[in-house]
C-alpha cells in the first residue's frame, strides 16, 4: 500500500525533510525530537481543545448548502471555517503553535503572511498569551490587504514590509527564516501553512487535521456515514486542505481535490499552479514542487488571492499530487472572482478570495447524482472587499443595480 | 590534482585572508577581472558566489548583489564559461559558493564534474544538511576530490563539530554571530568565548571565522583565534562604491590587513 503519511525522516515520498543553514539546525533539532511528545501530551492536548472551544469556537458548523445543492446535482456541505474567531482555519494551527512556543520556553513570535489571514491569527494569539510579536508580510499584500494589517497592529504586533522579490508570501517567508536565524534562541517561529524544513509541514497539518476530525463525527450525524466522496480546497501552500484531507488521506474512496490559483490563466506567465507548472526542487527547506526556471531561480507567482500566491505547494501535497491520491484544479482569478459573488448571492456567504478559488472548481467537476462532497469554506470575506468591489460591475446584476438607485 | 589548501595551510598558517564575491556583480564579466586583483591585491582563497534568487542565509548586501547578478544574465552555465581557462591565470584556491536548488537542477554530479575540470577546489551551500550530505552526495564529492566546506555557529555542539572536523579537508566556515551576512556589529564577549572554545578544541581541519567581519580590527581579531577569516559583505559595498579596478580591490585588502589605511 501507498505510504500516504509522512515518515521518520520528515518526508512524504520524496518530498520533504529539512534542507537548514546549519544556523537553524538546533531549533529545527530541538522541534523535531519534541514536537510529537508534547502535542501528545495530556496537558498540551486541554488546553489546546480548550482554547479551539471557547476562543476559537469550534466546532465549526458543516452546513448543507441547498441551493448550491440543487445547482450542481449533488449534496454539498460547506465546512465553515469562515466562522472560526478571526475569520479562518489559520487560527488552528496558531493556537497549537503559541502553546508548543510556550512549552519550548520561547519569548518572541515571527511569523510570515500572505493574506494576512495567517498574521492575524499570529497576532491574536501573541496578544492572548502575552507574547511578543513580529510579522513579516509582503509591501504588496500589504497594499490589497489593508484591513488585515489594521488588525495586526490592533492585536499589538509589530507588521514589517518586506521589499525583496515580488513582495510577496515567498519574500515574508524568506525574511521570517532570515529573522529567526538572527534570533535563534528566544523566538519561536510560527509558520502558517504546510511547508518549510520539517517538523513544519507535519506540525502544521496536525493542528489543522481538527477539521477532518470534526467532518468526520458531522458527517456520520447528518448523512449516517462519515466520509464524503469528494473533499475540495484550495492550495497555496495547503494548510486549509492538509486539515479537510487529513483523516481521509488513506482512504482511496474519498476523492481529494485540491484547487491551485491559475492567476492570468494557467500558461500567462502569471499563475501560481505549481503541480502543473512545478517541478522538483527545494524552497524555504524542503523538497516539493516549486515554480523554477531552467536555472533553478524560483519563479515569481502570481494570483490575485495574496493567500494562494506562492510558487510552491507543501510536500505533502507535492506527494499526493504526484502519486495521484489527489487531483489538482486550477482556477483563474476572473474564475474565483465570478464563484465568491456567486457564493454570496445563492448562499449568503461572502468567502475569502483564496476560498472563492475552491467553490470556482465545482464548475469543472463532473459530479456523480446526490454525491456527497465537502467544500471547505476556509474563510470568510471582509479583507477581500476593496477587491471585490472593483469588479462590482462584473457581477451584480443590472436589476440589483437599478434596486439600489 | 594537487590539494590547494593543503598547499596554501602548509606554506601560511594564520591570517589567512579568503575574499567572498558574487558572480556577475557589478557586471556580468567581472569575474576573471576581480579573481585576478584579488590575488595581486593579496587574496590567499577566493570565494564565489553564485546568485540565486532566494539567498536564505544571506543579509541585504548579497541579496542585492545576488539580484543585479541574476538581472546581468549570471548562471552556473556561464560562470563555467566564464572559469574555463581560470588555471592558466592562478592557483588561488577557489571556492563556489551557493544553495542547493540551482546545484540540484544543474544535476549534483554534472555539477561537480564541471568544478573537477575547471579545478575549483571547494564548495559551500549552506543549506544542504550534514545528514544529507553524508547519506546521498559525499560519494559523489569524493569521486571529483570537491572538497566540502561546512559551517559551525555558536549553537553547534562539539559532537558535531568534531564529526565536521573529520569530514573536511579544506576548511571549516565558522560562524561568528547568530546573523545572517553583512552585519556590522563588533565580537560580543560570548562571541569571543565562543572563537577561543573552537581554538581550544585543537581541530585538525583550519578554521576560518566569517559573518561580521568588515574591518581591519575584527580581521586581527579574529586571526588571535583562526586561523584567518571570510569577508563578504564588506567587499561588495566597497565594490558598490569604489569599483573593481586594480587600485580599488588593493586598497580594500590593504585596509583589511592593515598595510593600507582605506581613504
Amino acid at each position: 500500500m501507498q505510504q500516504y503519511q509522512i515518515n521518520e525522516d520528515g518526508f512524504y515520498g520524496n518530498f520533504g525533510g529539512a534542507y537548514i543553514p546549519e544556523m537553524l539546525y538546533p531549533n529545527i533539532e530541538e522541534l523535531k525530537n519534541k514536537y510529537t511528545d508534547i502535542i501528545k501530551s495530556e496537558q498540551f492536548q486541554q488546553s489546546f481543545r480548550l482554547l479551539l472551544k471557547d476562543y476559537v469556537g469550534r466546532p465549526s458548523p458543516l452546513y448543507f448548502a441547498k441551493r448550491l445543492s440543487q445547482q450542481y446535482k449533488a449534496q454539498i456541505y460547506l465546512k465553515r471555517e469562515d466562522l472560526c474567531h478571526t475569520g479562518a482555519h489559520k487560527i488552528n494551527n496558531t493556537i497549537g503553535q503559541i502553546l508548543l512556543a510556550k512549552s519550548l520556553k520561547k519569548s518572541r513570535i515571527i511569523a510570515e503572511t500572505g493574506a494576512g489571514q495567517h498574521g492575524v491569527a499570529t497576532a491574536t494569539v501573541c496578544a492572548l498569551m502575552g507574547m511578543e510579536c513580529i510579522v513579516y508580510m509582503g509591501a504588496h499584500d500589504i497594499q490589497r490587504q489593508a484591513p488585515n494589517v489594521g488588525r495586526m497592529k490592533m492585536l499589538g504586533a509589530k507588521v514589517i514590509a518586506v521589499h525583496s522579490g515580488s513582495k510577496t508570501l515567498k519574500d515574508a517567508t524568506n525574511e521570517a527564516i532570515r529573522d529567526w536565524i538572527s534570533h535563534p534562541t528566544n523566538t519561536h517561529y510560527i509558520i502558517g501553512s504546510v511547508v518549510g524544513p520539517h517538523p513544519y509541514p507535519d506540525m502544521v497539518a496536525r493542528f489543522q487535521s481538527v477539521i477532518s476530525e470534526e467532518i468526520q463525527l458531522q458527517l456520520m450525524e447528518q448523512t449516517g456515514r462519515d466520509y464524503p466522496d469528494k473533499i475540495i480546497a484550495c492550495v497555496g501552500g495547503g494548510s486549509n486542505a492538509a486539515g479537510a484531507f487529513y483523516h481521509y488521506i488513506d482512504q482511496t474512496k474519498v476523492d481529494l481535490i485540491a484547487v491551485e490559483a491559475a492567476g492570468a490563466g494557467l500558461y500567462s506567465g502569471k499563475s501560481a499552479a505549481t503541480s502543473v507548472l512545478g517541478t522538483e526542487g527545494i524552497i524555504h527547506a524542503s523538497k516539493t514542487l516549486l515554480m523554477q526556471t531552467a536555472d533553478g531561480q524560483i519563479v515569481e507567482p502570481h494570483s490575485i488571492s495574496a493567500g494562494l500566491d506562492y510558487p510552491g505547494i507543501g510536500p505533502m501535497h507535492a506527494h499526493l499530487l504526484t502519486t495521484k491520491r489527489a487531483k489538482a484544479i486550477a482556477i483563474t482569478d476572473q474564475e474565483a472572482l465570478q464563484a465568491a459573488y456567486h457564493l454570496s448571492q445563492v448562499e449568503g456567504i461572502i468567502p475569502a478570495l483564496e476560498t472563492a478559488h475552491a467553490f470556482a472548481a465545482l464548475e469543472k467537476i463532473r459530479f456523480h447524482k446526490n454525491e456527497v462532497v465537502v467544500v471547505n469554506l476556509s474563510g470568510r470575506g471582509d479583507k477581500d472587499l476593496q477587491t471585490y468591489l472593483k469588479y462590482a460591475d462584473q457581477f451584480i446584476n443590472q436589476k440589483h443595480k437599478s434596486d439600489a438607485k | 590534482m594537487q590539494n590547494r589548501f593543503q598547499h596554501l595551510f602548509d606554506k601560511k598558517s594564520e591570517n589567512i585572508l579568503n575574499v567572498y564575491f558574487t558572480a556577475g556583480y557589478p557586471n556580468l564579466d567581472s569575474t576573471k577581472e576581480l579573481l585576478h586583483n584579488l590575488e595581486v591585491a593579496g587574496a590567499d582563497i577566493v570565494e564565489i558566489g553564485m546568485p540565486y534568487s532566494d539567498p536564505l542565509a544571506d543579509g541585504p548586501t548579497l541579496q542585492k548583489s545576488s539580484a543585479v547578478a541574476l538581472e546581468n544574465g549570471m548562471s552556473i552555465t556561464v560562470l563555467f564559461e566564464q572559469l574555463q581557462d581560470i588555471r592558466s591565470e592562478t592557483q588561488l584556491p577557489i571556492v563556489l559558493m551557493g544553495y542547493l536548488n540551482p546545484v540540484l537542477q544543474y544535476g549534483l554530479e554534472a555539477f561537480l564534474k564541471h568544478c573537477a575540470n575547471l579545478q575549483i577546489d571547494g564548495l559551500i551551500l549552506p543549506d544542504m544538511p550534514l545528514s544529507i550530505y553524508q547519506s546521498d552526495y559525499a560519494v559523489l564529492f569524493n569521486k571529483y576530490q570537491i572538497k566540502p566546506i561546512f559551517l559551525i555557529t555558536p549553537s553547534t555542539s562539539e559532537a558535531r563539530i568534531r564529526a565536521i572536523d573529520t569530514l573536511s579537508e579544506a576548511f571549516i566556515y565558522v560562524v561568528s554571530t547568530a546573523n545572517t551576512t553583512g552585519s556590522d556589529q563588533l565580537f560580543t564577549d560570548a562571541t569571543i568565548q565562543y572563537f577561543k572554545r573552537i581554538k581550544n578544541m585543537q581541530l585538525q581541519t583550519p578554521c576560518l571565522i566569517g559573518f561580521g567581519v568588515s574591518r581591519h580590527d575584527h580581521f586581527k581579531e579574529t586571526c588571535k583565534y583562526a586561523s584567518g577569516a571570510i569577508i563578504g559583505s564588506a567587499f561588495i559595498r566597497h565594490v558598490q562604491s569604489k569599483g573593481i579596478s586594480s587600485s580599488s580591490i588593493q586598497s580594500f585588502i590593504g585596509s583589511i590587513k592593515g598595510s593600507y589605511v582605506l581613504q
